[in-house]
């Protein structure tokens, strides 16, 4: 409090604002390269628990990822589920989430027993090296999930 | 880009068959993020964002998509096909545009 009011008689206000203001930047500075990723990939797991409506356990999904993608601009990925597609037993939804994105939402897909067979192919955009997720949630209310990493070359979020 | 949408659908199955639908759209899908490199300005978000496919008025696959999915947006999933009919398609974008399609199959 001492240094602030000290600021205030020795500098204008605004030259305290931009003071303060330089302060905040550096301190985002500082924390960003560390805490980035780790911030997305809390901002993803939130995001796919509100979706799912629970945790995900490991397994039941596969994911078909490049280990390295040259272009992060398409990336094609294949999601399959082990599941009969049956009428009583099928994968509701599955959500897509790639942690190191801007945002980390990427597409979600319903499905129904209509499909008979529980498998997806598309592209993605990924910003840079990450985890992308794929979380299935079947018609019984069970959570499956699975992780992968890829390693980006180029970026594909423009910029 | 008011191009057709591409769909690949076999024009005839098996009754009980599982066929592979693959479809794209040419869209740029702006993903909202980018800078106009003149004017330092945020181009706005414009992107497809949802994917519908029915079989005979019967919802089968839909897909919500945000902008981490890649220009020009290609799906492939499988369907089930018990008898002939009509696959419908539709690709919504963020201005509320509706672009339909459709495809026939032949089931023996």
């Amino acid at each position: 409090m001492s240094v602030f009011m000290k600021t205030n008689t020795a500098l204008g206000r605004r030259q305290v604002l931009q003071a303060v203001g330089a302060g905040a930047v550096a301190l985002v500075g500082s924390g960003f390269a560390s805490n980035d990723a780790m911030a997305s990939a809390d901002a993803a797991s939130k995001y796919l628990m509100k979706m799912a409506g629970g945790a995900a356990k490991e397994g039941k999904v596969t994911l078909k990822l490049p280990e390295i993608a040259e272009n992060g601009a398409t990336v094609p990925i294949t999601i399959s589920v082990d599941s009969p597609m049956t009428d009583s037993n099928y994968v509701k939804f599955v959500h897509v989430v790639a942690e190191g994105n801007p945002n980390p939402e990427v597409v979600t897909f319903s499905m129904s027993p209509g499909m008979g067979k529980a498998e997806v192919s598309t592209r993605l955009r990924l910003s840079k090296t990450q985890n992308v997720r794929a979380v299935a949630v079947m018609s019984d209310g069970s959570i499956y999930g699975s992780t992968k990493q890829v390693k980006v070359t180029i970026g594909g979020c423009g910029g | 880009m008011a191009k057709k949408p591409r769909i690949k659908v076999p024009k005839k199955a098996k009754a009980g068959q599982i066929i592979q639908i693959k479809t794209l759209y040419a869209h740029n899908m702006e993903t909202g993020l980018r800078k106009d490199k003149k004017t330092g300005k945020i181009i706005p978000r414009m992107i497809i964002n949802n994917f519908v496919c029915s079989f005979n008025g019967k919802e089968i696959f839909s897909a919500t998509i945000h902008p981490a999915v890649a220009a020009n947006p290609y799906f492939a999933f499988f369907a089930k096909v018990t008898e002939s009919g009509t696959f419908d398609f539709a690709w919504t974008d963020d201005a509320g545009k509706k672009v339909p399609a459709q495809a026939k199959i032949t089931v023996s």
